[in-house]
């Protein structure tokens, strides 16, 4: 298989981490860990791929198929990042609430 | 029957269920016992099991999904004596936790008890599993759990931006874990940390091995907040809630370390082992500038639970440089050093809250000489130094002293000096603050310690002699665990399991059960005089470090100067570093990981 889908994995994951790093919106920034996190996802579903596999389900025929214990990681994987998003976007939330303001830089309360 | 190695994660998540579906039905009178009951309940299953483990290893593989032919099928949970005891310990702190805040939370308290189970799931599971993608989801469990707990009053920004902190810096870490934890299943084909072990071991490590090594260790180190992924820490713990500070302080950052030492001795050690000197040299070199850096910063801060925030740091510094030593010694000292300061540290945030209540404060400054009107609380807090500190026979001292003998064997004798060092000036930073709070020494001013965060929402309705309470049981129980008859060489004993990856993959796969004589007899702790002078030298240093925390006027004019001149930059630098946000945060990590990783890249390759 090509590398195609390794170098896409490891853009989105560097891409996602440069976004965190320099983000001035904490909406934004809960965006670029997801892109992180398909870095993850695509990693995955790469590693589990077979040229011409189809799902694995083995009845009636056995026929070449993909892994799935992949997939079942990436789905749980789904789930437990909708999970820390929804808490990060909350706590944005509360931020603008309480600042007016979603940018980490003026919502540094404290230092040192 | 190995179903019982089911319960410490089982028992906490049905019960969050439990409580969160009847608090509202239950009287208020007995609203708070439900919660305290199955924390209680799960340690009395985490101990059973250690007491179990001592003998013998055992495995339970979820839903009978047993391994054929030596293939891990399963999700499989293995319980030894280090990873039981981590069980126990986290659950021991939760209980403890969920007894102090009898009262405590005044907003939606039925959430906070509801978290306070899950966390302690995630961690249990954490310590007990063994499979790489189930201690992943955990770790997330755990995660999640904590975030919410940090940044419980969300009418507030300073909560609001710990959390945040606290949060994307995990979760990168996590992306970190699952982005390593996929490679090595691409590499190997398993997910059972036993299947990759005995897949990797035998085989030079290749590229791919030592960027999964790199990316999962990187990812632990965030959690453990080692120097420089740990900025978030003194963030998330100068904002949480009280009791929550208490147990991340002593279980959150030490099932991180554990994981460390879980994933290199069992998985990686194969591979490893013909480079074991550089893995130890770069968690070393990262150890002890945990541990000093921190030293020095928890001397600077005022503010009573971001200075305790840093000597936890610190204590995790000292425990990594157990680990990293890579031999059985050593990391019994870190395990022993881990509850020991775990205890005496929950003990002194739960200090703080008494304090809290009282005076509706937590800065040192602000509570000059006001803790004269507590005097039994002013002694259990100086009793919680003397433990941190390790003088001799008392609190972290076991664990000091084994580590010591570790690292005097491996020839590192320069090493015990400077833990001491570190030991001794963050603990004298706690005892200046004890000085000058219950006993009114030293200036009310000084201009070298961190402005305060904005302080906390006293919660008045909590019970004082509760707190109390328990505040002085849990320090006693650190002081108690430095003359435990028969623990160093129980975890002695426990470590060398640890480290013996067969025996752990053959019990595991192949279902080769081996017994383990009877617990070693039971002697009291003989430390070598080194050790007790490294005691006794920490002591002095921290007496001094308080010292000069509170008396720094007195010297002669010109040394201070000199002095000023020589150390304000650096102290300035240090204080800028610690910049509140988040993306310099990620920064430091992103560069630590490229650093560790590019050394580990250029050493650990071939034979």
């Amino acid at each position: 298989m090509s590398y195609l889908p390794y170098a896409l994995a490891a853009w989105l994951f560097v891409v996602g981490l440069y976004g965190v790093v320099s983000s001035r919106n904490l909406i934004h920034l809960a965006v670029c860990l997801t892109v992180m996190q398909s870095g993850t996802y695509v990693l995955l579903l790469a590693i589990g791929y077979k040229n011409g596999g189809a799902a694995p389900i083995f009845r009636p025929t056995r026929h070449k198929a993909v892994d799935p214990v992949v997939q079942a990681l990436t789905l749980t994987d789904i789930v437990v990042s909708v999970t820390v998003v929804a808490l990060i976007l909350a706590l944005a939330l509360g931020a603008h609430k309480e600042s007016g303001s979603v940018n980490p830089d003026e919502i540094a309360d404290f230092s040192g | 029957m190995s179903t019982i190695l089911a319960f410490p994660v089982a028992l906490p998540l049905v019960g969050a269920a439990f409580v969160a579906l009847t608090d509202d039905w239950t009287p208020k009178a007995v609203k708070e016992f439900p919660a305290m009951l199955i924390a209680a309940a799960t340690v009395a299953f985490s101990t059973v099991i250690l007491v179990r483990s001592e003998r013998t290893t055992l495995v339970h593989w979820f839903g009978g999904w047993h391994p054929r032919h030596g293939l891990a099928l399963g999700v499989g949970f293995v319980a030894e004596p280090l990873g039981a005891g981590m069980a126990v310990l986290a659950g021991a702190l939760v209980t403890a936790s969920l007894v102090y805040s009898w009262r405590y939370m005044e907003e939606a308290p039925r959430l906070y008890r509801v978290l306070m189970l899950v966390f302690l799931a995630g961690m249990s599971g954490f310590a007990l599993s063994g499979d790489i993608f189930n201690m992943f989801v955990w770790f997330e469990l755990m995660g999640v759990a904590a975030y919410a707990l940090a940044g419980y009053s969300i009418e507030r920004l300073g909560p609001i931006q710990g959390a945040l902190n606290f949060a994307i810096t995990n979760t990168v870490a996590a992306l970190f874990l699952l982005f390593g934890t996929a490679l090595l299943y691409g590499h190997t084909g398993a997910l059972n940390l036993a299947q990759i072990g005995r897949s990797l071991a035998g085989h030079h490590a290749g590229g791919v091995v030592i960027v999964a090594f790199t990316l999962l260790v990187a990812g632990l180190l965030v959690k453990s907040a080692v120097v420089p992924f740990h900025f978030w820490l003194a963030d998330a713990y100068a904002v949480s809630p009280v009791p929550v500070c208490a147990v991340f302080a002593g279980a959150m950052s030490e099932v991180g370390l554990f994981g460390i030492a879980r994933w290199y001795w069992t998985v990686f050690s194969g591979p490893l082992d013909p480079h074991a000197h550089a893995v130890r040299d770069v968690l070393l070199a990262m150890g002890l500038v945990t541990a000093l850096v921190s030293a020095v910063m928890a001397f600077l801060q005022r503010h009573l639970k971001r200075l305790l925030a840093y000597t936890v740091i610190s204590h995790v510094g000292i425990a990594l440089c157990g680990i990293a030593l890579l031999d059985s010694k050593a990391l019994a000292g870190a395990a022993n050093l881990v509850i020991s300061n775990g205890f005496a540290t929950a003990g002194l945030f739960f200090a703080c809250g008494v304090l809290l209540r009282e005076f509706r404060t937590v800065d040192e400054l602000l509570l000059h000489g006001r803790g004269r009107a507590l005097p039994f609380l002013g002694v259990v807090v100086a009793l919680a130094a003397v433990a941190l500190v390790g003088v001799p026979y008392i609190g972290s001292f076991l664990g000091h002293s084994t580590l010591d003998e570790g690292a005097t064997e491996h020839g590192l004798r320069w090493l015990p000096p400077l833990l001491m060092l570190a030991t001794g000036i963050s603990a004298g930073a706690v005892l200046r603050a004890a000085a000058r709070i219950f006993l009114g020494w030293g200036p009310r001013e000084d201009s070298l310690l961190t402005p305060e965060p904005p302080d906390e929402v006293p919660e008045t309705q909590a019970s004082r002699p509760v707190m109390v309470a328990v505040t002085a049981v849990v320090v006693l129980i650190g002081i108690g665990l430095g003359f435990a008859p028969g623990l160093e060489d129980r975890s002695e004993h426990a470590s060398d399991r640890f480290r013996d990856r067969q025996a752990y993959v053959e019990r595991t796969l192949d279902g080769k059960v081996r017994r383990y004589g009877p617990p070693a007899p039971v002697v009291l702790h003989r430390a070598k005089p080194s050790s007790i002078a490294y005691g006794i030298g920490a002591l002095l240093i921290a007496i001094a470090t308080a010292a000069l925390g509170l008396y720094r006027r007195r010297v002669p004019a010109t040394a201070r100067r000199a002095g000023a001149r020589l150390l304000d930059p650096a102290v300035a630098g240090l204080k800028t570093v610690h910049s509140g946000v988040v993306g310099d945060y990620v920064m430091w990590i992103t560069v630590g990981t490229a650093l560790v990783g590019g050394v580990w890249a250029l050493t650990l390759h071939g034979p």
